[in-house]
């Protein structure tokens, strides 16, 4: 992999984006999450790694509520998660989020399923909707796709579709929920540097992933998620080379084994 | 050193496989339990066409004006001809069909430009002639709002009735279906979801017969003295309240089948409901259900046979009451059949219909 991206300059680093403090999460009697204390500050790049059913799909969807937390604060940008409505879709405009299955609109054209929330979100005329739908799709490399509908294009063409889909609404901050686990190994790469790129743009990111390389390269933080807690966070250099936890040790010889 | 491969050319398929030879082959006579089925197939055909195809179309009298011009052996469509005009339009008088005329021509035109491509206005088009355009046939057929000779709702009848209470059935209750069936999904708002439960269930679980029957009889009885209810508008809402249960659940199992990510992707790119819904959801779903709402549709125009039982004569009706006409007895079959026949060939075009329908939305719905 190439030379770890450059954080962006220490003042814009200063301001906290996403806090979350003494996060609990049920499902019934299930106790998914147990006191997840988080701090995102400005321009970061966090990768959640953990085993499967360590939660750490279910805690980003609770940053966009997409499932709801029991216990604690979540603040995204300033605004607390509550069950306000009106709090859920000021962040939900801020919040733009990759899903690993893509989930692109299949009976809208590349360009429609862009331009769709621009227009009816936040009101853009359609002509200037679609210019910037444009611009997102060749920074993602596949202006040529905008005609076409999901359902004709690869899963790594997909994905950069849904990149620039959640770029077009302008967010703050981008959260990929395993981004890469859904496609063939010919495609992660195009991906992967699609999200490297956006990286280095300053974009604040917090990213589910198993793709070790990618965070080495991009991420400020490496958090360790088992069983629904934060088990370790620490720095790529420091978290890969000297893990100071058990569980952290089993899981990286795992996963870095083969 | 390595070689470079070489491609094999391609080959034509053999004879046997291919064209009307291999289509028969493999339909028709494919092994050897197939083939003992179609030339049971073909016999059975050569025993029942040729009587019908002679009662029908070779004996048959196609002319003339009255009972004599009719002779034993075959179908008697003269009695068809003669009355053919009521069959259509029922009792409504002579002099005045031509509103009928006018209403389903200028339908017709208005419904002409939706299947433009290039028309810009579709949606404020489709909105009129929903909303707006039964409203005026109404009062133009009736006469009463245009000072024209008024014609009482019972003495419309016959084809132009059928199609009146099944487009009008059709139109209303697929609205009504989808806010249900929406309804019925919603499980944070307890008190809608259980009012279209209730809703829903009530209406599929009486006949629609009993529905007209109680419109007819129990219905005035409710209203205070003197308030008459017109009784083709009480047809119809029974029978649109019927029909919206049912669609309600067909739209219910398309939204079911919408995948979870549809929903999450659309909430996380900022939409609320009504905007996921619509944009979103509801497209997606009444493209997968197309087949369930034509289906319900097909039920309804053949329900609307039940009418008679409340005193309209659509065109079954109008049918029935021409066999008991003296002039004409003994070819209840010719009656019957011609009914038949016009239903099926409303029914198929329907059918047809939907199946292009799907054949052109099919672009979207291909997955990976």
């Amino acid at each position: 992999m190439s030379d770890p991206v450059q954080p962006p300059p220490s003042a814009e680093r200063h301001e906290v984006m996403i806090e979350l403090r003494g996060m609990h999460k049920w499902y019934d009697k299930f106790h998914v999450l147990k006191d997840i204390n988080l701090t995102v500050r400005k321009g970061e790049r966090i990768v959640v790694c953990g085993p499967s059913g360590s939660g750490k799909s279910t805690m980003i969807r609770c940053i966009n509520r997409l499932e709801e937390h029991q216990r604690g604060q979540i603040i995204v940008d300033g605004t607390e998660l509550t069950g306000d409505l009106k709090h859920v879709e000021q962040i939900r405009k801020e919040v733009g989020m990759v899903f690993q299955h893509f989930n692109l609109f299949p009976h809208l054209t590349v360009l429609d399923n862009c331009t769709l929330a621009p227009i009816w979100v936040r009101k853009q005329p359609r002509r200037e909707a679609e210019k910037a739908a444009m611009e997102y799709l060749e920074k993602v490399k596949i202006p040529e796709q905008a005609h076409k509908y999901p359902g004709q294009l690869s899963g790594g063409q997909q994905q950069r579709v849904a990149i620039a889909r959640s770029l077009c609404m302008n967010p703050k901050i981008m959260l990929f929920d395993e981004p890469t686990s859904a496609l063939d190994p010919e495609m992660i790469k195009e991906v992967l540097d699609t999200m490297i790129e956006l990286a280095e743009t300053g974009m604040t990111m917090i990213c589910v992933t198993h793709e070790m390389g990618f965070a080495k390269t991009v991420a400020d933080r490496v958090i360790f998620m088992d069983v629904g807690e934060i088990v370790e966070e620490n720095e790529p250099h420091a978290f890969f080379n000297h893990p100071q936890q058990e569980r952290t040790k089993l899981f990286l010889s795992q996963i870095l084994g083969h | 050193m390595s070689t470079t491969f070489q491609r094999a050319p391609d080959l034509p398929p053999p004879i046997t496989e291919v064209g009307v030879i291999g289509w028969l082959r493999r339909n028709l006579f494919s092994t050897w339990p197939y083939t003992v089925l179609t030339l049971a197939a073909l016999y059975l055909l050569w025993l029942v066409l040729p009587p019908v195809i002679s009662w029908a179309v070779l004996d048959a009298n196609w002319r003339g004006t009255t009972r004599a011009d009719c002779t034993a052996d075959g179908a008697c469509w003269v009695f068809v001809s003669a009355r053919f005009n009521q069959f259509i339009y029922g009792f409504y008088p002579e002099a005045q069909q031509w509103r009928v005329n006018l209403v389903y021509g200028t339908l017709f035109l208005l419904m002409t430009p939706l299947f433009l491509k290039a028309f810009p206005w579709k949606t404020a088009l489709g909105g009129f002639i929903i909303f707006g355009y039964p409203w005026l046939a109404y009062g133009f057929l009736d006469g009463a709002w245009f000072g024209l000779a008024v014609v009482e709702t019972t003495k419309w009848g016959g084809l132009s009735l059928t199609l009146i209470i099944a487009g009008i059935g059709c139109v209303a209750a697929l609205p009504l279906g989808i806010l249900l069936a929406l309804g019925r999904r919603a499980s944070e708002m307890p008190a809608v979801k259980s009012l279209c439960v209730i809703f829903i269930e009530f209406w599929r679980g009486v006949p629609l017969i009993t529905v007209l029957f109680m419109s007819s009889v129990m219905l005035p009885l409710f209203l205070p003295e003197g308030v008459q209810f017109d009784k083709l508008m009480r047809a119809l809402i029974g029978i649109t309240l019927f029909q919206a249960a049912y669609m309600a659940e067909v739209v219910r199992g398309g939204l079911q089948a919408i995948p979870k990510g549809q929903y999450e992707a659309a909430d996380a790119l900022g939409l609320g409901y009504w905007k996921k819904t619509g944009l979103v959801i509801l497209p997606q779903a009444l493209k997968i259900v197309i087949p369930g709402v034509v289906n319900t549709f097909i039920a309804l125009i053949k329900d609307t046979t039940l009418v008679l039982i409340i005193g309209l004569f659509e065109l079954l009706g109008i049918v029935q009451s021409a066999l008991s006409d003296p002039n004409w007895l003994g070819y209840a079959t010719e009656g019957y059949v011609f009914t038949a026949v016009v239903f099926w060939i409303i029914c198929f075009s329907l059918s047809r219909y939907s199946q292009r329908l799907e054949r052109r939305l099919h672009t979207g719905h291909k997955r990976n």
